[in-house]
């Protein structure tokens, strides 16, 4: 029987951490992902754990952790946000070029300039192009879920690929939910063992990992990461199938929410969805044909399944919630609107930047967005593409939605700054 | 247990010949040297930061090392090693592995003194079972002889070059052995090639087998950033010690031992002359920079003799 329980995102994935009971765990601390390892280190203190903690220096120090101890033979394991990742960098091109399967769990979180605690996805968007696998969770329960099945795919022997599991930076990594959890044999048998065929400590077959690699050498690694990343697409369902034998609750690339005869369409990631999808219910009670799709696999990206998914809609909004300055547009409407080219009769498109840094985006802010891809569906005429959403304008006649709130969201900060 | 050269050197490498360093390189001597001091029987994980040794032992698809080897970044050497040396821990734990391995890194002194030092320090402090060596060519060689904070006061490198308002470089050189000794390790020592190598065998066995984070800086001369004939390599070392620019010492468990104190202390002069990267300094009207390089010596020879009293 699954136990019923109430847990903060933070916790819920600690708690699928001490489930697994991981050989390695580097850490440092760095809001809103630091509850991970405190949660962690009180189970290897109370030993509920076998795991080594290893409580280092800097971010990068523990990316280089897992890293070796990966390669060592060991199961490792991390969690960081924001600028912690950002630490990480040239170290999770190691991890995916070295083919190791280090497992992230990545609290979402604005990136630097200026300092900001709360969440967009900046962080994991800038490392999109960095070998790693992500998928993203919109509640407590997919952040738990999604973080048990993100090594029966990275370390299956196709894939071998590192895995971040995602989740919104205070918005479920802080909020309790009603989640399900599953038995501690249950999720250890799902999860298995991790049996690398070679690693450093092998006595009978000493190994080498992270060379130079030459110009003559350096394009077959390459080719080689990007097949494993398309193998994975495969593998990453299989487990979701297993998943749903287990728990009954099912995970694909993306969920559908109301798209079957959907005239217009958001795309978006992450908690942002449960908002989206009230706009939704709202408008399918007007009688107006409004889905949503929710993407939980960015990388690898479904891009015929998204594409097939869109197909009958009219006009979509594609959500992005980081931005990445290439005055064209976010990075998952990059992705999107490049999967619609293939069909035929493809659906007008537009990106919305929202929520960066925290920025509320609200039932209405959804309406609003609604009310234009309705408008763009009817008149066939886009407008301008790539838009913003939920922040001032100098000029007020540009205005998006009218915001009456910034005085309060200013008087508390200080409750928001438990550590920066 | 006595120290027997030629039995040492009938020892089978662990750093196989064929790997690309520049002849007379000292990072090889400083590699083949340390891994000669672990028993035969005895397995080792090799960690190195990016720097001319890794780049030249381990080009894909060849590998230098016959033991097991991991080159992640420039500045995570420690970290690394550290990974590893836990897993180690883990997997012994859990009964997955039966062997006994010893851990070693090996880092330039770019990738130690500089942008290596916190997750060096890092993993000093932590304590993890296993031995730092940089080997220090005081630059960083593999970019192409730029300063690191190891190069020495009056190097002419190719980020201080000598000009018409440049005597080279303007700083001292960091005293790295301190401060890895100011983090209260059981074991750290400075060494080099010297005669028989006795000191460097008996430093890295120490350092090997001695529990706990242990730290070896071995200066290892780069015949292309300091400009000296290759032949002259031991000359090289050898002054280094008599003129006190390189003593030789160790600390173990807070004791300060100095294990060599020349007969007769060389002039300064000796060893910079051999080298063109100081020959700026005997140009007519550079005698200062002579003296206060004495200076420097003399004042640092003093300081590390009364903490070895
Ligand atoms: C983060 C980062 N910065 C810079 C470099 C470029 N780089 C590679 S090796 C090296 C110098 C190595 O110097 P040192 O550690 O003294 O070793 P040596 O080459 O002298 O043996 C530099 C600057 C790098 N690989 N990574
Ligand atoms: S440049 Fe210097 S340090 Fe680099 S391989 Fe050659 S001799 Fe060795």
């Amino acid at each position: 029987m699954a136990i019923r329980d109430r847990l903060s995102g933070n916790e819920a994935v600690a708690t699928a951490m001490r489930q697994i009971n991981p050989d390695v765990m580097g850490a440092f601390p760095i809001t809103p992902s630091t509850e991970i390892p405190q949660y962690f280190s009180s189970y290897v203190a109370n030993g509920l754990v076998d795991t080594e903690f290893v409580a280092v220096e800097s971010e990068h120090s523990a990316m280089s952790t897992c890293i070796a101890a990966e390669a060592a033979g060991a199961r490792a394991i991390t969690a960081t946000s924001s600028c912690g990742m950002a630490l990480m960098w040239e170290l999770l091109y190691v991890a995916s070029s070295s083919r190791l399967p280090v497992t992230m769990a990545l609290v979402n979180r604005a990136l630097t300039g200026p300092i900001n605690i709360n969440n967009d996805h900046s962080d994991s968007m800038g490392a999109r192009d960095a070998g790693w696998i992500q998928i993203y969770s919109e509640t407590n329960q997919e952040a738990y879920d999604n973080f048990i099945q993100a090594m029966p795919i990275g370390e299956n022997k196709e894939v071998r690929l590192p895995v971040m599991v995602c989740q919104d930076g205070f918005i479920t990594s802080h909020a309790i939910e009603n989640m399900e959890l599953i038995e501690d044999e249950k999720v250890r048998a799902f999860v298995g063992e991790y049996e690398p065929e070679n690693y450093l400590l092998k006595k009978e077959n000493p190994m080498a990992v992270g060379p130079y690699g030459i110009s003559a050498y350096y394009m077959e690694f390459k080719k080689q990461q990007a097949e494993a990343m398309k193998n994975a697409k495969k593998v990453i369902l299989d487990v979701a199938a297993e998943f749903e034998e287990l728990t009954g609750r099912k995970y694909g690339f993306f969920e559908e929410f109301m798209m079957e005869d959907a005239e217009t369409a958001v795309v978006i990631i992450g908690s942002s969805a449960g908002t989206g999808k009230a706009a939704v219910d709202m408008l399918r009670q007007q009688g107006k044909k409004a889905g949503l799709i929710k993407i939980r696999v960015f990388r690898p990206f479904p891009m015929e399944e998204l594409a097939e998914a869109l197909s009958h809609v009219k006009a979509v909004a594609v959500m992005d919630k980081a931005e990445s300055f290439s005055a064209a547009g976010g990075p998952l409407f990059a992705e999107a609107r490049s999967a619609l080219y293939d069909l035929e009769d493809r659906p007008k498109t537009i990106n919305y930047v929202y929520g960066l840094g925290g920025r509320d985006i609200t039932v209405e802010d959804f309406e609003h967005i609604f009310e234009e891809i309705f408008r763009i569906a009817e008149s066939g005429n886009t407008g301008e593409v790539y838009r913003h959403i939920g922040q001032r304008e100098a000029d007020e006649t540009r205005k998006d939605v009218e915001y009456k709130r910034y005085q309060l969201e200013n008087n508390n900060w200080r409750w928001q700054s438990n550590g920066l | 247990m006595v120290y027997n050269f030629k039995e040492e050197m009938e020892k089978p490498e662990r750093l196989a010949g064929g790997h690309r360093l520049c002849a007379g390189c000292g990072a090889s001597i400083a590699v083949r040297g340390v891994l000669r001091a672990l028993e035969p029987e005895d397995r080792a994980v090799v960690t190195n930061a990016t720097s001319c040794l890794e780049v030249s032992t381990y080009l894909y698809p060849y590998t230098a090392y016959e033991d097991s080897y991991i080159h992640s970044a420039f500045e995570n050497a420690a970290a690394t090693c550290g990974g590893v040396e836990t897993a180690y821990r883990v997997l012994k734990k859990k009964g997955k592995i039966k062997e006994n391995f010893k851990f070693i890194t090996f880092g330039g002194d770019g990738g130690t003194y500089d942008i290596g030092l916190q997750s060096l320090s890092g993993a000093m402090e932590r304590g993890h079972d296993m031995v730092y060596v940089c080997y220090d060519n005081e630059a960083y060689m593999n970019t192409g002889i730029q300063r690191s904070s190891a190069t020495p006061r009056f190097a002419d490198a190719t980020t201080t070059p000598v000009g018409s308002r440049s005597y080279g470089k303007i700083q001292n050189k960091k005293n790295l052995t301190e401060i890895i000794a100011a983090h209260n390790v059981p074991y750290a020592a400075q060494t080099t090639f010297m005669g028989n190598f006795k000191d460097l065998h008996e430093k890295s066995r120490k350092a090997i087998y001695t529990e706990g984070p242990c730290f070896l800086n071995i200066l290892s001369p780069c015949p292309r950033g300091w400009r000296y004939e290759m032949e002259n390599l031991a000359e090289i070392c050898q002054l280094a010690v008599d003129t006190c620019v390189w003593p030789l010492y160790e600390i173990e468990e807070g004791v300060w031992k100095l294990n060599y104190e020349p007969k007769k202390k060389v002039p300064l002069e000796e060893f910079l002359k051999k080298q063109g990267r100081f020959k700026h300094m005997f140009a007519k009207g550079n005698e200062w920079m002579i003296e206060d390089a004495q200076k420097y010596v003399d004042d640092q020879w003093e300081r590390l003799l009364k903490k070895c009293k």
